[in-house]
């Protein structure tokens, strides 16, 4: 049976919601504070500013990290930077102004007061991450520069050259890193959570396995955040980092935890184009480039293997400014990529693989000269060079677009609590505030905004109504999760024994292939039934053995990882097709063929989507159960975007 | 543009665990790219392992865009390989030539115990910016971001060597297998901007003594450690370490 989810905002006008919420939360008492054990799961910006901030104030943390150490988790590779309405340029900008624009952004599909609250305390992270020794770039007066980014019309942007995302984290790794010199962070690196532990229908602990020594472990607390990021690598090839997975919000969904708009992904259209088959990965060229660059396909598919060089102008086709006079080539990202796939359909895409667009700065370079090019974009052409060994001052680059943000996630409230009490979600692992569409350099705000300024209040508000029960580790919740974690591993021994036709690498490039076809940049009914099915029998594949080699130890092994991974993603996958087949409308980064403009633009449908989807497990993805948080907008009324 | 192809010799440092003694093991990888990055071509040997009904080789990446300093591979006796300025997963195969032989090991140092293959233990790195390196500002209010001014110079050298991934390349490029070149960074970072002021006695002496606790060797002045930066990090911080530490001493 489906229910209506409650967002649990307090009530009155969007700019006192938060102040009076922290007027009539409940508080711990100090002398209790250390009484509260919490666990952080994930330590990326959300992760390491949560384990921080909950330790200054007093309670006990828990952190647990993927990889060798904190520093490396992915927030460290967001190149742009981070939006505040702190308006020190004096263009106009203001909280209200980037709440609106958040909310457009996303295609009015996110939680009007959240955003509202993200937009709030914005203002308090750049405060914060300067007092953190974040060298932000500087004017020569020694204040803060500021950029504009992602189209809009204010300059709000805080950076630190093309590494705002690395040294945001730095700064938050190093406060969490202080406070385990304090004792307050009990950090485990190295660490994968394999499930959430629920007693009396509150989370209460996980279960983890030593990635070194493949020893399986419970952990308890009063209350388990998670903070592990994205799942863009169900598409195989994003710009995604290897650890970047779903494993940990799927593994709380399979106990109840809601999956909020598993189909909103965000595709970046400027990223360098695939290669070949063995294509591991791949890298975002920066948004900033198509200032300058001017975006072109050949005219006649019959030119598209011809040197860029030797095509003539009247042969070449600026698809964009043709189509988006008066935006042209800074059209949004989801309009873009769009375009560029259409054009590659149409059999002009260029590169050996037919699959990339030209974004030339020949003209930008006549104009400005080499000079002004190489001030602006230096550090980016010369990554283009070492990479497709092109100079892109001498041949137009080649692009494509990737996956490289989820905006779906597990579906919280406002006090960022899933449905299951006890259980917050922070950072790009929630469905989050950005809707259908997240703007550029928004990404980095709301991890630290949820980690730094949400977590600590809301995490008090309910620790100071929790009561202890008589659970312990030793709990028969605690054993069965341990035996059905260990079962799991021994299952994937099992599959590689049995032997099958492909690697599990093979299979998980299989998955890739079908949901960046199907459930890619444009769907449709049939495409996503059809991907349904595949994802199925591929599914059905997997289960039935792969070839792959464990060591006896079950300890440090790439091969097991991949293959814990790529289950989960199988059945994620599979749950973003469904969703994608439900949302009938088209709406921000979500683009359904059958909804769309006369002009082709993304056709919303206000009357029967304007809500959040919510998916409860029930055993198998096949029978998961719709639920809704329906959205109202009393602030920033939906219109149709237009970019002509 | 279009992919050359060749076929690669390899010698790869298998190792267990911490306590088996090693031993480089010959393989032959055929039908690369030129335009295949070097951790594409191990991933292409370890699905031709799989098949063969064999382990990987186990080794580390995580970005592969050169920010998150997860890889780390000595590539002909050069950390990172012999390209500058770059990580491991930087690396292209067009580097290479058909039919050479590619010598590959984990990073050596007596503070990085290996964990398997060309994975190593790396946490003493955490352990020293764990007891230093940081402002110690408190997540709360603070004063307005441009109440205290930065000159944009000093910002931009903070960033220099703010710029650190964490990788260790300079550990492992050092003969005496230290960590200055790395505490240095993140001294120099926090000297250089007034937030960093307040802990910077207790900061440089602590990181200093924990480097030496580590099992970290001393600096000689060699300078490998800058020359196999992938963020080419310069040892001048180095000279900036050794004051904060000689201020430090001479004001307790």
């Amino acid at each position: 049976m489906s229910i209506t989810l409650d967002s649990r905002a307090p009530s009155g006008p969007i700019e006192s919601k938060w102040d009076r919420y922290k007027a009539d939360m409940k508080l711990v008492n100090p002398a209790n504070k250390r009484k509260h054990t919490v666990i952080v799961v994930g330590t990326g910006l959300a992760g390491a500013s949560a384990s921080a901030s909950l330790a200054e104030a007093g309670y006990q943390v828990k952190t647990f990290c993927i990889h060798d150490t904190p520093r490396r988790a992915h927030s460290i590779a967001a190149q742009g930077g981070i939006n505040a309405a702190k308006n020190y340029m004096n263009d106009g900008d203001s909280v209200y102004r980037l709440f609106y624009d958040t909310v457009k952004g996303g295609d009015y599909r996110s939680r009007e007061a959240n955003v509202y609250r993200l937009a709030q305390v914005s203002t308090s992270i750049i405060d914060q991450s300067v007092a953190a020794g974040v060298p932000f770039a500087r004017e020569y007066s020694g204040e803060l520069a500021n950029r504009s980014f992602g189209g809009t019309q204010v300059s709000r942007t805080f950076y630190a050259r093309g590494q705002t995302g690395q040294q945001l984290l730095l700064g938050a790794y190093q406060a969490m890193m202080r406070q385990v010199d304090e004792k307050a962070v009990e950090l485990r690196t190295r660490t994968e959570m394999l499930d959430l532990v629920v007693i009396n229908g509150k989370a209460r602990g996980i279960i983890t396995r030593n990635l070194v020594t493949g020893q399986i472990e419970r952990h308890m607390a009063d209350a388990v955040v998670l903070a592990t990021g994205g799942y863009g690598r169900v598409f195989y090839l994003s710009t995604n980092a290897f650890n970047s997975n779903v494993s940990a919000a799927w593994r709380a969904h399979k106990r109840g935890a809601y999956f909020g708009n598993p189909c909103f992904t965000q595709i970046h259209p400027t990223c360098i184009p695939v290669s070949g088959e063995d294509q591991s990965k791949l890298t975002l060229m920066s948004e900033s480039l198509r200032n300058d660059g001017r975006v072109w396909v050949p005219k006649s598919a019959a030119d598209a293997k011809k040197h860029p060089n030797e095509l003539a102008e009247a042969d070449r086709d600026y698809y964009l400014e043709r189509r988006y006079p008066s935006f042209g080539n800074l059209v949004p990202r989801d309009v873009a990529s769009r375009n560029a796939k259409y054009v590659c359909d149409e059999g002009r895409g260029v590169g050996s693989s037919g699959l990339a667009v030209y974004l030339d700065f020949k003209d930008a370079i006549k104009r400005l000269g080499d000079n002004v090019i190489r001030e602006k974009y230096g550090n980016l052409f010369h990554m283009y060079h070492e990479i497709t060994n092109e100079d892109p001052y001498q041949v137009p680059m080649r692009m494509y677009p990737a996956v490289h943000y989820t905006m779906g996630g597990l579906w919280v409230d406002y006090h960022l609590q899933s449905n299951i009490p006890g259980l917050f979600v922070l950072g790009e692992a929630n469905f989050s505030d950005h809707g259908a569409n997240r703007l550029g350099a928004s990404a980095l705000m709301q991890g630290l905004a949820d980690g730094y300024f949400v977590i600590p209040f809301t995490m008090g508000n309910y620790l100071a109504g929790f009561k202890r029960d008589e659970a312990t580790t030793e709990s028969s919740e605690f054993k069965d999760a341990q035996a059905s974690a260990q079962g799991r591993i021994d299952h994937m021994v099992a599959l590689g024994k049995k032997g099958g036709k492909h690697t599990t690498q093979e299979i998980y490039r299989s998955l890739g292939k079908i949901m960046w076809d199907k459930v890619g940049m444009e769907r449709d009914e049939a495409g996503l039934k059809q991907a349904i099915s595949q994802i199925q029998a591929l599914r059905q594949e997997f289960e039935s053995g792969v070839k792959m080699q464990v060591p006896e130890d079950l300890g440090r092994s790439q091969a097991l990882e991949v293959a814990m991974r790529v289950e989960d993603l199988l059945e994620l996958g599979e749950l973003m097709a469904k969703d994608a087949l439900e949302r009938k409308e088209s709406c921000g980064g979500h683009f359904r063929a059958e909804s769309q403009t006369e002009d082709g633009e993304a056709k919303r449908d206000d009357e029967n989507f304007s809500h959040v989807s919510a998916w409860e497990y029930k055993g198998d993805v096949s029978k998961s159960v719709l639920h809704k948080e329906s959205l109202t907008f009393e602030y920033v009324k939906p219109t149709q975007r237009s970019y002509k | 543009m279009s992919a050359k192809k060749m076929t690669v010799h390899l010698k790869v440092w298998r190792q267990k665990n911490k306590n088996d003694a090693g031993h480089f093991e010959d393989y032959t990888v055929q039908d690369i790219s030129d335009d295949m990055s070097f951790l594409e071509m191990l991933d292409r040997l370890n699905v031709n392992l799989q098949k063969a009904g064999k382990l990987e080789v186990e080794f580390e990446s995580d970005c592969r865009e050169g920010i998150c300093g997860t890889c780390s591979c000595v590539i002909n006796g050069q950390p990172h390989g012999p390209v500058t300025g770059a990580a491991t997963c930087q690396l292209y195969m067009r580097q290479f030539k058909d039919g050479d032989t590619i010598v590959i090991e984990p990073w050596r140092a007596k503070a990085f115990p290996v964990i398997r293959d060309l994975v190593v233990d790396r946490s003493g790195l955490d352990r020293i910016i764990t007891v230093g390196g940081y402002t110690g500002a408190k997540t709360g209010p603070h004063a307005d971001a441009n109440s205290i001014l930065v000159p944009k110079e000093n910002a931009e050298k903070a960033m220099d060597y703010a710029a650190c991934i964490g990788c260790g390349a300079c550990v492992a490029a050092c003969p005496n297998g230290s960590a200055s070149l790395f505490t240095s960074a993140k001294i120099s970072h926090m000297s250089l901007l007034p937030q960093g002021h307040p802990l910077r006695q207790s900061r440089v002496t602590r990181m200093v003594n924990q480097m030496d606790k580590e099992g970290f060797g001393h600096c000689t002045n060699i300078g490998e450690c800058q020359s196999a930066c992938p963020k080419e990090i310069k040892i001048d911080s180095i000279a900036i370490m050794r004051r904060e530490f000689f201020n430090a001493a001479i004001r307790s």
